[in-house]
């Protein structure tokens, strides 16, 4: 029993890995762009719930996701324009770059809201779980069922819609997409305001699992990028096996071994490098006859 | 329609084109030939807007766009097939297709049919990926993406090469019609001489990165021609 509660513990930590590692995916695999700062934006999210919360009431979960979408992604967007778009196709001095900026984004929320957490209250509906001899937190359940709509929501969005189609096509050829006359920088403030509005979804999330404190997205930006690497770049079921994989696999190492946090970071990473040693190129390569 | 005056294009510290110019004027095709590494893709992508320019200006139907971005370019009617058959490899034909006609804003199913009458081959392919095409069906699809857009002018850099002998017979019959029966201006890097003499109606020959050689057809076939495409 305690085994299944393991898994819906894991799972619904995978879950918003998953949110998170989507945005990661997408500005690397379209831009190059290895955004550090991308944890602040969970952050940003988190914290716009709490602010949201004596404003709209106990069922503020339901208004701060739009809410945080939306924060995060303006958020985002102006990191592109300010400062991140002059280095794509530098990752390592984005690197550094958005590593600066997450730390001064930190500093902000830390002047904002002070340097200890804050609680977010969920709403009645979310307390409590379904009794199935194993106890499914409602909680846990709704962020499962939000990431997988996400999910399904930017598989619509990609394969449906001419944005991101237009997306994709710069995802696999940005020169070609120029030339086939896509304004290429709008689809690149497109795709930072959408993966950076799903890490602020992903905030909201965390916020009903625990505490909200500046340093929220820090516990997560590292796993969240140990999905994207393992995923395969720009790779949305990729990205969705390894998320998932993760957080159960993390899930697990803290429960069978006494003390287990920082030893299953040790262990996932051990697992994640030996994959890599395995398939360097992540779960999923992009296999085609014009690459051969 | 499309002109090009005195044309600097670099490589970082490396000059590549030297003060390059170029008459195309519309209804035409210009064939423009050289050795390998001349510069013949270069000075195409620097008429795209893809590579930035160092010195010079062109003009295309009555305007300048030296300084316009490549998709804006794109939409004032310069349709452009790079070399080595691209496509979005993990996109179907049709939505290869499809990103192009949208892109131009008015999407049209009428220009994307027309294209697709010009490749019999590839109607039955609309719901295969793009990159598991043979390279022909890639050069063939990459000309259908350039013309959904309905351009004035086609840049065509090399779409015969490297490309299995049956298909190159029906891009040839292609271009021959698209400027014979459609009328539209074409600028075709070529170096093949055959080709160039069955389709050009001018010529210019670039040697490292000047042009060296320019006139029409018939100039050719003149034996210093030859000597400059010769390896
Ligand atoms: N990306 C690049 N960086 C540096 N030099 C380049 C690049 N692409 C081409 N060149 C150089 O520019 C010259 C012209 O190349 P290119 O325009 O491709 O010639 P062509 O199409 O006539 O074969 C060559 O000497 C080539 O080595
Ligand atoms: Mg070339």
């Amino acid at each position: 029993m305690a085994t299944l509660n393991q898994l819906v513990i894991g799972a619904s930590i995978g879950a918003v890995l998953l949110l998170i590692a989507l945005g990661l995916t997408f500005t690397f695999g379209q831009m190059g762009v290895i955004n550090m700062a991308h944890g602040e934006f969970i952050m940003a999210g988190a914290y716009t719930a709490y602010l949201l919360q004596p404003l709209v009431g106990t069922q503020s979960v339901l208004v701060a996701l739009p809410v945080a979408f939306a924060v995060a992604g303006v958020l985002g967007l102006i990191l592109e324009r300010l400062a991140i778009r002059h280095f794509y196709g530098r990752p390592l001095d984005t690197l550094l770059l958005t590593w600066g900026i997450s730390l001064v984004l930190q500093q902000v929320a830390r002047d904002i809201f002070g340097a200890p957490n804050v609680q977010v209250r969920a709403p009645g509906w979310l307390t409590g779980g379904l009794d199935l001899g194993v106890r499914l937190p409602y909680n846990r359940v709704f962020i499962m069922v939000l990431a997988v709509g996400c999910v399904l929501a930017i598989w619509l969005y990609l394969t449906r819609l001419r944005h991101g189609r237009r997306m994709r096509a710069v995802m696999q050829n940005r020169q070609l997409a120029a030339v086939s006359g896509v304004a290429t920088e709008r689809v690149d403030q497109l795709t930072f305001f959408i993966g950076s509005g799903l890490a602020g979804v992903a905030g909201v999330a965390l916020t009903l699992i625990g505490p909200v404190g500046p340093t929220l997205g820090t516990n997560y930006i590292v796993d969240a990028f140990l999905v994207v690497v393992a995923g395969g770049l720009g790779q949305l079921r990729g990205a969705v096996i390894a998320a998932f994989a993760l957080g159960i696999l993390n899930s697990f190492v803290e429960f069978w071994v006494d003390n287990g946090a920082s030893l299953a970071k040790v262990v996932v990473f051990a697992v994640i490098i030996g994959f890599l040693q395995l398939r360097p190129q992540g779960m999923f390569v992009v296999r085609t006859r014009a690459l051969s | 329609m499309l002109t090009v005056q005195g044309l600097d294009v670099a490589y970082g510290r490396a000059q590549v084109l030297f003060g390059v110019d170029l008459e195309a004027p519309a209804g035409s095709l210009v064939c423009v030939m050289g050795r390998n590494g001349v510069g013949k893709t270069t000075l195409l992508k620097a008429v795209m807007g893809v590579l930035p320019v160092r010195s010079g200006r062109v003009h295309f139907a009555g305007e300048e766009i030296t300084g316009l971005k490549t998709h804006e370019r794109v939409r004032r009617g310069l349709g452009y097939v790079p070399p080595g058959h691209e496509t979005f490899p993990q996109l179907t034909v049709g939505e290869n297709l499809q990103v192009a006609a949208e892109a131009t804003g008015r999407p049209s199913q009428g220009a994307v049919d027309e294209a697709l009458d010009l490749f019999p081959a590839l109607p039955v392919l609309l719901k295969r990926r793009a990159g598991f095409l043979s390279g022909g069906q890639q050069q063939q699809l990459a000309i259908a993406r350039a013309l959904v857009g309905r351009p004035k002018m086609l840049l065509l850099d090399e779409p015969t090469e490297g490309i299995q002998p049956s298909i190159i017979l029906e891009i040839e019959e292609a271009v021959q019609r698209l400027h014979r029966e459609l009328g539209l201006a074409i600028l075709l890097v070529e170096q093949y001489l055959e080709l160039a003499l069955r389709l050009a109606d001018r010529f210019v020959i670039l040697d490292a990165g000047e042009v060296v050689r320019s006139g029409d057809r018939a100039e050719l076939r003149d034996p210093s021609v030859h000597a400059l495409l010769s390896v």
